[in-house]
């Protein structure tokens, strides 16, 4: 019996299982266009409290970037990463969180932090240059800020895993730009969180720039959203700038994987007004008249025309949020000012649980070195 | 006299075993990665972990290293215990930046605050006739890490007494386990409870008085076949098996030269900046004046790992090693 005469036998008229649709996609789909919120009817709808709660967040998270650039200067920052044009998009990513959930921050959000309730000096620490993480995660649950592109992602993912699994009614929200999605490991963050359906929200803020490398350079898809629909997770676009309409996409993500429905990704379209960071020299890739473009369309500014074309802010409110941020600026200026106490020893305190024998050698050596220093100093001004 | 028949059992079986009792013993503890759960792995070490304990605590995770070790980071953030597999050696590179910027420095980042009190499980080493890239010995990698305990056991029952005290370690373990010692197999009795090792300490598995070999893995029992043929030559050879690569235990092994007077370190890996070198000046820093020869190194020779019917010509074999304790500056006693 040839093969052909076998056909009978394992021919199927219709196409293996495999080979059915699994998902539908149109659901997961973005919007066309950035979701706005401010300017449109949809802002009658939003509480006039979250307005000013928002408007009073973005004043002060406005002026915390112009200080810490100015500090840069005075030598009190190593460096600073602005999010000038940003902070709708920082102080959003804080507000939606409860306190018993986490908020991921890469190094450029400090803000995010500052603005879910970390002392900004603590925020700071790693751009000082005094320790890595100025801050114990857990005390309002800010995981350190992350330097390596992307790699923060996977570990929201496996801490909101690791909640669920313990039955916990925690979110993880993890920060990243654009740049970042390129990375591996934003790839492997996507994937792992929807097949295991993890409560986790992505927020990637496009800002238009990896450093000097615009968008177009980056990635070739319809929209950053738009990759969340191969991973089989819904996919949102919205206006980085209208701080109302942040709110509510990563309010409805937060809410979606609190309930259950596993993560969301959001891609919030937003501008990087300052260079990359003070050492860098955005005119060397970008023109003035496109940063005057999106000066037009700045974050404070919509929010401000929103709440006080219908009366829902005057001018001692407007005063009293900028009062408000230049005691949070000087109150940073001046604990910044002061120098950090800092022990050499502790170089040695945390590499392990206990120190290998071989830390312990070292740490003497150090030691010995800083004991003879301070004798050569003490002998030097004659005590 | 014992009542209860002792029973071979293979290394593979010992560290299944290892993980079972650990899971048993703390719910925290949760074990992940590709083909772990169904399958019970590629070299069935989880063999019956996700029946017992369910997929939820035994996980195949997506066919991603740096995914599976990034996320493993997430979970120990929130207080779990996970034990990583990663399938073979040269499969873990993708995790390389997960490993060396996050679980390495994580404690020392926060201050302490936030421990990694992670397991990563690497078959490692050549020996079993693997294709390309399933044979590498890594640990150099690993050693240069700060941050990173570096385990291996050379048998059975260290298998199971190294990994349960790799697990209860606060601190991240990079597991590495030698591939062709998983079949190697050793009395013991399984229905009594096994011995937990500490990290960081070497043993001596074998006594002697002309010279020592330092050695770890998959290296321990080729020595000490080389030490058996050494007594044909009239050399009495001790064999240090590290056990730790990090932290180092540089007391059994510098007690040891001391003894000896003479050193030959044994290893796959290669060995220009491989750990020979490290530990040779080690040997060399604290026993100078007892050495009678410079320390020599058996190593794995400075090539990619070479093609299955080549790589006998590649591992270092009992020949080579005492060909190297020849070399040893005899003369000069006699």
């Amino acid at each position: 019996m040839t093969v052909m005469e076998q056909r009978g036998a394992y021919y199927r008229p219709t196409p293996p299982p495999a080979w059915q649709p699994r998902t539908d996609p149109a659901p997961l789909l973005p919007d066309a266009r950035p979701y706005r919120v401010l300017g449109t009817d949809a802002a009658a709808e939003v509480d006039p409290a979250l307005l000013r709660r928002l408007y009073a967040e973005l004043v002060r998270g406005r002026r915390y970037n112009a200080q810490a650039t100015a500090l840069t200067k005075q030598g009190r920052l190593a460096v600073y990463p602005s999010t000038t044009g940003q902070e709708a998009c920082e102080v959003a990513a804080a507000l939606v969180l409860e306190e018993r959930d986490w908020l991921f921050p890469s190094y450029r959000d400090t803000l995010a932090a500052v603005a879910r309730g970390l002392d900004p000096v603590q925020a700071l620490t790693l751009l000082r240059g005094d320790w890595h993480t100025g801050y114990d995660p857990h005390e309002h649950r800010v995981a350190p800020l992350c330097t390596p592109l992307a790699t923060q992602l996977p570990h929201a993912v496996g801490l909101a895993h690791a909640a669920r699994l313990k039955g916990d009614d925690v979110v993880a929200l993890a920060l990243v730009g654009d740049g970042g999605t390129s990375e591996g490991d934003f790839h492997e963050a996507m994937n792992f969180a929807a097949v295991w359906q993890a409560p986790v929200v992505f927020l990637v803020q496009n800002n238009g720039f990896a450093i000097s490398v615009p968008l177009a350079k980056q990635t070739a898809a319809p929209s950053l959203a738009h990759k969340a629909v191969g991973y089989g997770m819904p996919g949102r676009l919205v206006d980085g700038n209208d701080a109302a309409a942040v709110h509510e996409v990563l309010g409805d993500a937060v809410a979606h994987a609190r309930a259950g429905n596993g993560p969301t990704l959001v891609e919030a379209v937003t501008y990087r007004i300052d260079a990359h960071t003070n050492a860098d020299d955005a005119t060397r890739y970008r023109g003035d008249s496109e940063v005057d473009t999106w000066r037009a369309h700045d974050p404070i500014a919509l929010l401000e025309h929103e709440l006080t074309e219908r009366g829902l802010i005057d001018a001692d409110g407007i005063q009293a949020a900028r009062d408000a941020a230049e005691a949070m600026a000087a109150d940073l200026r001046e604990r910044m000012n002061q120098d950090p106490q800092l022990d050499p020893m502790d170089l040695f305190a945390h590499v392990y649980a206990e120190p290998t024998p071989q830390l312990r050698e070292q740490r003497a050596l150090l030691r010995a070195e800083l004991e003879a220093e301070a004798e050569a100093h003490a002998e030097g001004t004659g005590r | 006299m014992t009542t209860v028949a002792l029973k071979p059992a293979t290394m593979a079986q010992a560290l299944t075993r290892a993980l079972r009792d650990a899971m048993a013993d703390d719910p925290a503890v949760h074990v992940m990665g590709e083909d772990v759960g169904t399958l019970g792995g590629v070299f069935r070490v989880t063999d019956g972990l996700a029946k017992e304990f369910g997929e939820d605590r035994c996980t195949d995770t997506p066919l991603a290293e740096a995914g599976i070790l990034g996320t493993a980071v997430g979970m120990a953030m929130y207080g779990l215990r996970p034990v990583v597999e990663m399938q073979f050696d040269a499969f873990a590179y993708p995790a390389f930046e997960q490993l060396i910027s996050h679980v390495a420095r994580m404690r020392n980042r926060t201050r302490g605050a936030m421990p990694l009190p992670i397991t990563i499980r690497v078959p490692y080493g050549g020996g079993i006739g693997g294709v390309e890239h399933h044979s590498d010995s890594s640990e150099a990698y690993y050693m240069a890490t700060p941050g990173l305990h570096v385990v291996t056991p050379a048998t059975v029952a260290d298998a199971y007494g190294l990994l349960r005290a790799s697990i209860a370690s606060d601190d991240p373990v990079v597991f590495l386990e030698p591939k062709r010692l998983y079949w190697s197999k050793d009395s013991w009795n399984p229905e009594e409870p096994q011995a937990v090792q500490p990290i960081g300490r070497a043993v001596v598995r074998r006594t002697g008085r002309s010279a020592t070999l330092i050695t770890y893995g998959p290296s321990v029992p080729v020595c000490l076949e080389a030490a058996e043929a050494a007594q044909a030559e009239g050399w009495d050879l001790e064999v240090v098996d590290l056990r730790s690569l990090v932290p180092f235990d540089d007391d059994t092994v510098a007690a040891s030269v001391r003894r000896t007077g003479r050193a030959v370190v044994v290893h796959e890996s290669g060995g220009y900046g491989g750990p020979g070198g490290e530990i040779a000046a080690r040997v060399t820093e604290r026993c100078f004046h007892h050495l009678e020869a410079p320390v020599l190194r058996v190593a794995g020779f400075d090539i990619p790992y070479p093609p299955p019917m080549l790589e006998r010509h590649h591992l270092p074999g009992v020949d080579r090693i005492l060909d190297a304790v020849g070399r040893l500056q005899w003369e000069a006693e006699s």
